[in-house]
């Protein structure tokens, strides 16, 4: 900056913190196009998050186990409650729902072939189920969804647990839009509509309207199934006690809670950004309906939401959840946002890390696209076996945090295995403040 | 004729009976009895059979039906024949909320009224109304066809998609992006054959058809309210 001119004195000039560049960029586009914007990809603003959370490895009062060669078991079985098959895992990070539509079929089938190599399963979305998951994946969920597009009984017989999606972490309350970009021949049939057109997915479901109704439903569809199929609730992470609660009431098998950095194909991004709450504020809510309920470990916890590493797996886990659910991660594993097209990000205006139109389907790495010359950029086997090694990685990474803590099994994790590094992070995960055994609102406690 | 006395031998037995009839069982006709308004009663159907249903039902019955004929002899509750893919299910009584929803494929005839949302998500089944409906009918109703022999209430096909609606009698109101559209000779010809398919004694000059205006097919700002 040069100095200023002589003359009379002057202030220098100051960006403001709440008309930032980003924010004063947002209004200057509403402006000229007087729409909100659209994007995918779930919240961007800085929450907290796991990373505001340690573990206190082991040292006299606990005793450690050898980081690379005592067992650490990794094993998780979901769905024991009603169920007469549940869903056996070799390790706790699943993939969560991610629609045909949203993702090409290519993605599907590399998110299958990557998660059955690492022996977990994948979660169908909006759009139905492909032959290329179901093919490939050795344990696939059946998202039942308000849109209930490609809703079919056939395939709800050879899924191998129905997830019945109430809320999703960056939009509870809210629906889903895809444009018509992305709705090819295939897409259009699979959903009943015509080709081109915008496709709604609406935010409630169409046939029940509460508690109540949806007790009755997963009767409907236990009947269907022969009572063989894992029950799987999935609600946004908004009131997790009272909707943890109602869930369990309901007759769920598994809950899955979504934190609001959870991601979405496409929804408006004043949604992501200031609706619902993240996963750090959620989890010890749902685990202590579990508890009062007492079904914590008998109606299984899947905690989602911006989950990225082995140490994210295992916090989780020491909260209470009993597994995890990745969506943007593994979409990144597999190539989303890989810098080697940063040339065609950046003549979309975006740049590689930073790519969410995702519903505009001109995805310049072929996964969240419906665009056949995109789609042929990418390797599905490929793509599964970088699925795979991530798995892997994020499982080794929480296998060694959890040894340090002298656990021989993630789920043996707990919550006194962690302190918080702020008063935020420590209210909200109900997890000590590091140096202290006190948080927030721990009963009898004052500051 | 196979009976079945549902008080006596329980929902789970009686499903899982009917599921396990091939598509070429020469157990074709069924009779439950005692029904007592329980819920999800003949859900998840998939062979050509035909199901007397003597009373009426709670929720869902009749549920992603395929292939089959389910007939009750009474009324039904909410989210009869939900997301059916193929058959007939047909209610002499009346119907509660949702009747219809998401159905695929298939026709469902109800010989007295259907309460609120009837046809909801509807995605290419026929649903043939004796009588009247309530509001919020074939929301967001993507495709199949919808005939109302009586009245429509409030916000009748709002949002909806390639769906068709007949209505003989008034409607109360049309929902978002609903218009009242011409009736050609395609459409006499079609309604005249979904009438007979539901036994319904009227003539499809006396309908007027409602669609979507289309505005709604691609996000237009103009078009939010």
């Amino acid at each position: 900056m040069k100095d200023d001119a002589p003359g009379a004195p002057r202030t220098t000039p100051i960006q403001s913190a709440t008309f930032s560049n980003p924010v004063n960029a947002e209004i200057r586009r509403a402006a000229a196009t007087g729409i909100y914007d659209i994007r995918g990809g779930g919240a961007k603003r800085k929450l907290p998050h796991f990373d505001d959370l340690l573990f206190l490895g082991a040292s006299i009062s606990r005793y450690p186990l050898e980081g690379y060669r005592e067992k650490c078991e990794t094993s998780v079985t979901l769905g024991t409650r009603f169920a007469k098959n549940p869903i056996q895992l070799d390790i706790p990070v699943t993939i969560a729902g991610m629609s045909f539509g949203a993702l090409s079929g290519g993605a599907k089938e590399a998110l299958g072939r990557g998660a059955t190599l690492a022996g977990t399963s994948t979660t169908t979305g909006d759009g139905g189920m492909t032959e290329e998951e179901r093919g490939h994946s050795n344990k696939l969920i059946y998202q039942y969804l308000p849109s209930r597009y490609g809703m079919n009984p056939d395939d709800l017989r050879r899924c191998d647990a129905i997830e019945i999606v109430v809320g999703q972490g960056a939009k509870p309350g809210g629906g889903g839009m895809l444009l018509g970009q992305k709705i090819s021949d295939r897409v259009a049939e699979m959903r009943n509509l015509p080709k081109g057109i915008d496709q709604r997915s609406a935010c409630r479901h169409p046939d029940w309207t509460g508690p109540d109704d949806l007790e009755i439903k997963i009767m409907e569809l236990r009947e269907i199934t022969n009572w063989e199929k894992p029950i799987y609730i999935k609600i946004g992470g908004a009131r997790p006690y009272f909707d943890t609660t109602l869930a369990i009431k309901a007759g769920a098998d598994v809950v899955v809670l979504d934190g609001m950095q959870g991601g979405t194909a496409a929804t408006q991004d004043v949604f992501i950004e200031n609706v619902g709450q993240p996963i750090l504020a959620c989890i010890r809510e749902a685990v202590r309906a579990l508890q009062d309920l007492g079904m914590h470990r008998e109606v299984q916890l899947i905690v989602s939401g911006g989950i990225r590493t082995g140490a994210d797996v295992a916090k989780a886990m020491a909260m209470g959840a009993d597994a995890v659910a990745i969506g943007t991660a593994a979409l990144i594993a597999l190539g989303d946002n890989d810098p080697k097209w940063e040339a065609e990000y950046n003549a979309l205006g975006t740049t590689a890390g930073a790519y969410d139109d995702w519903h505009e389907g001109k995805d310049p790495a072929g996964i969240t696209t419906q665009d056949a010359e995109l789609m042929k950029r990418f390797d599905p086997v490929e793509g599964g076996r970088r699925l795979n090694n991530y798995l892997k990685v994020m499982t080794l990474e929480a296998q060694t945090i959890a040894r340090a803590c002298g656990k021989n099994h993630l789920h043996n994790l707990e919550p006194e295995d962690l302190c918080a590094l702020t008063m935020e992070a420590a209210a909200m995960a109900k997890i000590p403040l590091a140096g202290t055994d006190w948080y927030p609102g721990k009963p009898g406690t004052s500051y | 004729m196979q009976s079945f006395d549902l008080e006596a031998q329980g929902l789970r037995a009686l499903n899982t009976t009917l599921h396990a009839q091939a598509k070429d069982t020469n157990q074709t006709a069924w009779e439950i009895v005692n029904p007592k308004g329980s819920h999800a009663i003949a859900v998840g159907l998939d062979a050509p059979i035909e199901v007397n249903v003597k009373g009426s039902t709670g929720y869902y019955c009749g549920g992603m039906n395929k292939q089959a004929t389910v007939h009750v002899h009474g009324s039904a509750g909410p989210g009869v024949a939900e997301n059916m893919m193929s058959g007939t299910v047909l209610i002499e009584g009346d119907a509660s909320q949702y009747a219809g929803a998401t159905g695929n494929g298939g026709t469902l005839i109800i010989k007295g009224n259907a309460s609120s949302r009837c046809g909801i998500s509807m995605k290419g089944i026929d649903i043939i109304v004796h009588g009247n409906i309530g509001h919020m009918s074939a929301f967001m109703a993507q495709s199949g066809n919808m005939v109302v022999c009586g009245d429509a209430g409030d916000a009748l096909g709002d949002s909806l998609y390639e769906a068709k609606l007949f209505v003989r009698g008034s409607v109360k109101s049309l929902g978002a992006d609903c218009i009242e559209k011409e009736m050609r000779p395609e459409h006499i010809e079609l309604l005249t054959e979904l009438l007979e398919r539901g036994g319904c004694d009227a003539k499809a000059s006396e309908f007027k058809r409602y669609g979507s205006a289309r505005e709604l097919y691609t996000f237009n700002i103009d078009n939010a309210y």
